[in-house]
C-alpha cells in the first residue's frame, strides 16, 4: 500500500514511453527486412541448402549388353566386380590388418604400405576388378577409408575360339576391338542419376525426381553359330599345326543370306587373360589382311569368258607345252597339259589355260567384272579394319598383269572378299552383301552374271573334286561339293618369294542347292603346299560337319538312304 | 457459429493425421519397393553370373573331350548311318 502510493506519486517524463515505442518499431521491421530478405531474396538458396540435408543424387550404373550367337548361346558377359579403392589419409591400419588386407587382395604387404601409408593423395585404387564376394570380405576387415566401387568385367566363355570376332574391352568397359567397337554405342550402357531423400540411416524414403534415366546396354545376336564356329577354330588349328604354317584362317557363309557363320583365325589369343598381347594375334587376319589368292580366282576369270559369249564349257585352249611367253616372263602349269575344255582349266587348274583366256577378254571387261564382285572394295560386314585389297585400274594393267591376274597373282583380296565373292554362283549369278548379324531374311543381291554362266561354273567346280580335279580330299560323303583350290606364291620385298606359299580352297555345298561357302587360308605351310593338299581336308571336315548340324540333307544319297513310306532299308543301287 | 468452427477443426486436424500417416506408409512401402528392386538387379547379376558358368561347363572343347574319351563315344562313320528322307524320294532313287 505504501509502495503504491509512493508510485503513483513519481511522475515520469513522457519521452521515455515515446522511446520504449520506437525501439519495438524499430525491432519489428528489423524482423520484417530480415523476413522478407530471407523468405523472398533468398528463398532459392535456402531451399537448395534445406534439400541437401536429407536429398541425395546417386547414380545408376548401367551394364553393358550381352553378345549372343544365333541361337542366344552367350559369348559375352559383363558381370558386375567390384574395385577397392583408398582414401590413404583417412586409413587406420594395424600390422595384423594389413596383412590380412594383402592376403585377400593379393598383393604383398609392402605394396599395401606403399600406397596408404604417407601417401597424400586422396584417392588410390587398391585392386580393381575383384569378384563381388571377394570384395565383401575385404569390407568385413573394417578398415576405415577403405571403399568400394562397383564396376563390370566382360568374360567371353568361348575364349580363344572366338577372340577374332569378338575383339574385346578395355578396363572401362568401353569395345577396343571386333564386334565389341563396331557395336560400342549398341551395347555400352548409359549409367543414368536421379534424385531422392534419405533418411538417418541412409535409407531412401522417397524418389523425388530422376535427372537422367539410365540405358541398360541392348543385347546382339551375331551371325555366328557356336558349333560352327568351334567345329572351324578346331580344324582350321589342327591343320595349322599339322603342317607347321605360321597362320590361318577360315571362314564359313550361308550362301544364301550372306551371314558370317564362321570366322577363325591363328595365332589367336584368350580374350579373358590379356596379359601378352601381340599385334600379330590379336589381327583378324580374314578381314584385315588380304592376300594375292592364287587359282581360287580362276572361276571369276573364267564367268567372265563365259559371260562374254566367247566361251561355252565345252570351248577348247591349247595349254601345251604347260608354260606360256609374254615378254620377258613365263607362266607356267604345275602339271603340264595339253588340249583342255574350258571346264578342264578349272578342273585341273591350269595357269596357262586361264591366262589365254583372259588375254582375249577386253581389260575393261575384265577389270569391271572383278569390281562387280567386290574386290578392290572394302566389304562392309560392319568389322573394324576391313581391308578392300587391290585391283589395279585396267589402264594401267599390262598383257602380263591381266594374264597373272586370270589366275590370282598381282591381285590381292582377303578372305571374307574371297569367300563373299562365291556366293555368286549359289545364288545365280548374284552377290549378297555380308551380315555380321543374325537377319531374319536374305538380303536382295546385286547381279554379276547371268543365272546360265552361275550354272555352267558351279557344274565345273564340281569336277574340282572329282577325280581328275586338283582337290579329290575336298569330298565330302553324301553331299555334292563344289570348289576351287588355290596355290599361290607369297609376295615378298617386291618379287615371289621362293619356297613360301598360300595354301587355299573356297568351296560350295550342297552342289545342288549350296547351302554353305566355306574358305580356307593356310600361310606358309612346311612341306606340301598344294591348296588341294592342305587347305582342302579342312574345308571337307568343316563344311560336312557344319552340313550335319545344320541337318541339310544329302543330295548324293549314299547307300544307306532310309525312306518313310517303305519301312524297312531301301537300298540303293551302286 | 462456434459449433461449426469446432466441427471443421476436428476434421482439419483427422484430414492432418490422415496425410501423416499415408506419407508414412507411403515411405514405409518406398523402401520395401527399393529393397526388392535391389534384389532383383542382385538376382539379375546372379543370372548373368549362372550363365557364363553354363556357357563355360558347355564348351564344346570340354563336352568333345569327355565324350571322346571318358565314355568312348566317337562319330558314327558314313557307311553306318542312315538318313531319312522326309519327302517323296525323287524318281529313280529307288533301284
Amino acid at each position: 500500500m505504501n509502495l503504491a502510493a509512493t508510485a503513483l506519486h513519481i511522475r515520469l517524463p513522457l519521452w521515455r514511453a515515446w522511446v520504449v515505442v520506437v525501439l519495438l518499431l524499430l525491432w519489428f521491421i528489423a524482423l520484417l527486412v530480415r523476413g522478407l530478405y530471407l523468405q523472398v531474396m533468398n528463398n532459392d538458396f535456402l531451399r537448395q541448402k534445406g534439400d541437401a540435408r536429407y536429398s541425395r543424387v546417386i547414380e545408376l550404373s548401367a551394364h553393358r549388353g550381352m553378345i549372343t550367337d544365333r541361337r542366344g548361346e552367350p559369348l559375352a558377359i559383363s558381370t558386375p566386380v567390384e574395385s577397392v579403392w583408398a582414401s590413404p589419409q583417412d586409413v587406420e591400419l594395424t600390422a595384423d590388418k594389413s596383412h590380412r588386407l594383402a592376403r585377400l587382395l593379393d598383393l604383398s604387404q609392402k605394396e599395401i604400405e606403399h600406397h596408404l601409408l604417407g601417401s597424400q593423395k586422396e584417392f588410390v585404387y587398391l585392386k580393381r576388378g575383384l569378384p563381388p564376394d571377394q570384395a565383401a570380405r575385404v569390407m568385413e576387415l573394417g578398415i576405415p577409408g577403405i571403399f568400394l566401387q562397383r564396376g563390370y568385367r566382360r568374360y567371353y566363355p568361348a575364349g580363344d575360339v572366338m577372340a577374332h570376332v569378338l575383339g574385346f574391352t578395355n578396363v572401362d568397359d568401353n569395345g577396343q576391338e571386333g564386334m565389341e567397337l563396331t557395336y560400342q554405342n549398341w551395347l555400352a550402357g548409359k549409367t543414368g542419376s536421379r534424385r531422392v531423400i534419405k533418411d538417418r540411416i541412409g535409407h531412401i524414403i522417397e524418389d523425388v525426381e530422376s535427372v537422367k534415366t539410365p540405358q541398360e546396354g541392348r543385347n546382339l545376336a551375331l551371325s555366328i553359330d557356336r558349333s560352327i564356329q568351334y567345329l572351324a577354330f578346331r580344324e582350321l588349328k589342327s591343320a595349322v599345326e599339322a603342317h607347321k604354317a605360321k597362320a590361318g584362317a577360315i571362314v564359313v557363309l550361308n550362301a544364301r543370306t550372306g551371314e558370317i557363320l564362321a570366322m577363325a583365325n591363328l595365332p589367336s589369343y584368350n580374350p579373358n587373360n590379356r596379359v601378352k598381347l601381340d599385334r600379330n594375334s590379336t589381327r583378324n587376319r580374314s578381314i584385315t589382311d588380304s592376300f594375292e589368292p592364287g587359282s581360287t580366282l580362276k572361276p571369276f576369270t573364267i564367268s567372265a569368258a563365259l559371260e562374254s559369249g566367247k566361251y561355252k564349257p565345252g570351248s577348247m585352249i591349247e595349254t601345251a607345252p604347260g608354260y606360256f611367253s609374254i615378254g620377258p616372263a613365263t607362266i607356267h602349269d604345275a602339271h603340264p597339259e595339253g588340249l583342255l575344255s574350258v571346264a578342264q582349266v578349272i578342273q585341273k587348274s591350269s595357269n596357262v589355260g586361264a591366262a589365254r583366256i583372259a588375254l582375249t577378254l577386253p581389260p575393261e571387261y575384265m577389270w569391271s567384272t572383278f569390281n562387280h564382285i567386290g574386290f578392290g572394295q572394302v566389304p562392309h560386314s560392319g568389322f573394324p579394319g576391313e581391308a578392300s585389297g587391290r585391283l589395279r585400274p585396267y589402264k594401267t594393267w599390262r598383257p602380263i598383269e591381266q594374264a597373272t591376274m586370270a589366275y590370282g597373282h598381282g591381285i590381292s583380296v582377303s578372305l571374307l572378299q574371297l569367300a563373299r565373292a562365291y556366293t555368286v554362283f549359289a545364288n545365280d549369278g548374284e552377290l549378297k552383301p555380308l551380315s555380321m548379324l543374325k537377319l531374319d531374311e536374305a538380303p536382295a543381291g546385286e547381279r554379276v552374271f547371268s543365272p546360265k554362266t552361275a550354272q555352267e561354273m558351279l557344274a565345273m567346280l564340281e569336277m574340282v573334286v572329282q577325280p581328275g580335279g586338283t582337290a579329290p580330299r575336298a569330298r565330302i560323303i553324301g553331299y555334292r561339293v563344289a570348289g576351287k583350290t588355290g596355290t599361290a606364291h607369297k609376295e615378298e620385298n617386291g618379287g615371289y618369294a621362293r619356297n613360301k606359299y598360300v595354301a587355299s580352297f573356297v568351296g560350295l555345298a550342297p552342289a545342288s542347292d549350296p547351302r554353305l561357302i566355306v574358305a580356307v587360308m593356310i600361310d606358309e605351310p612346311e612341306g606340301q603346299y598344294y591348296g588341294g593338299l592342305v587347305a582342302a581336308p579342312v574345308f571337307s571336315n568343316v563344311m560336312g560337319g557344319a552340313l550335319r548340324m545344320l541337318s541339310v540333307p544329302p543330295d548324293a544319297p549314299t547307300t544307306n538312304t532310309l525312306l518313310p513310306d517303305e519301312g524297312p532299308v531301301v537300298k540303293e543301287g551302286a | 457459429m462456434v459449433k461449426l468452427n469446432l466441427l471443421l477443426m476436428v476434421i482439419a486436424v483427422f484430414c492432418a493425421m490422415g496425410v501423416v500417416t499415408s506419407q508414412h506408409k507411403a515411405r514405409k512401402m518406398f523402401v520395401d519397393l527399393q529393397q526388392e528392386e535391389s534384389l532383383a538387379k542382385q538376382m539379375e547379376v546372379e543370372w548373368g553370373q549362372l550363365q557364363l558358368e553354363q556357357s563355360t561347363w558347355a564348351m564344346h572343347a570340354r563336352i568333345e573331350k569327355i565324350a571322346t574319351s571318358y565314355l568312348q563315344m566317337k562319330m558314327p562313320d558314313p557307311a553306318k548311318t542312315q538318313v531319312i528322307t522326309l519327302q517323296a524320294p525323287p524318281p529313280g532313287a529307288r533301284p
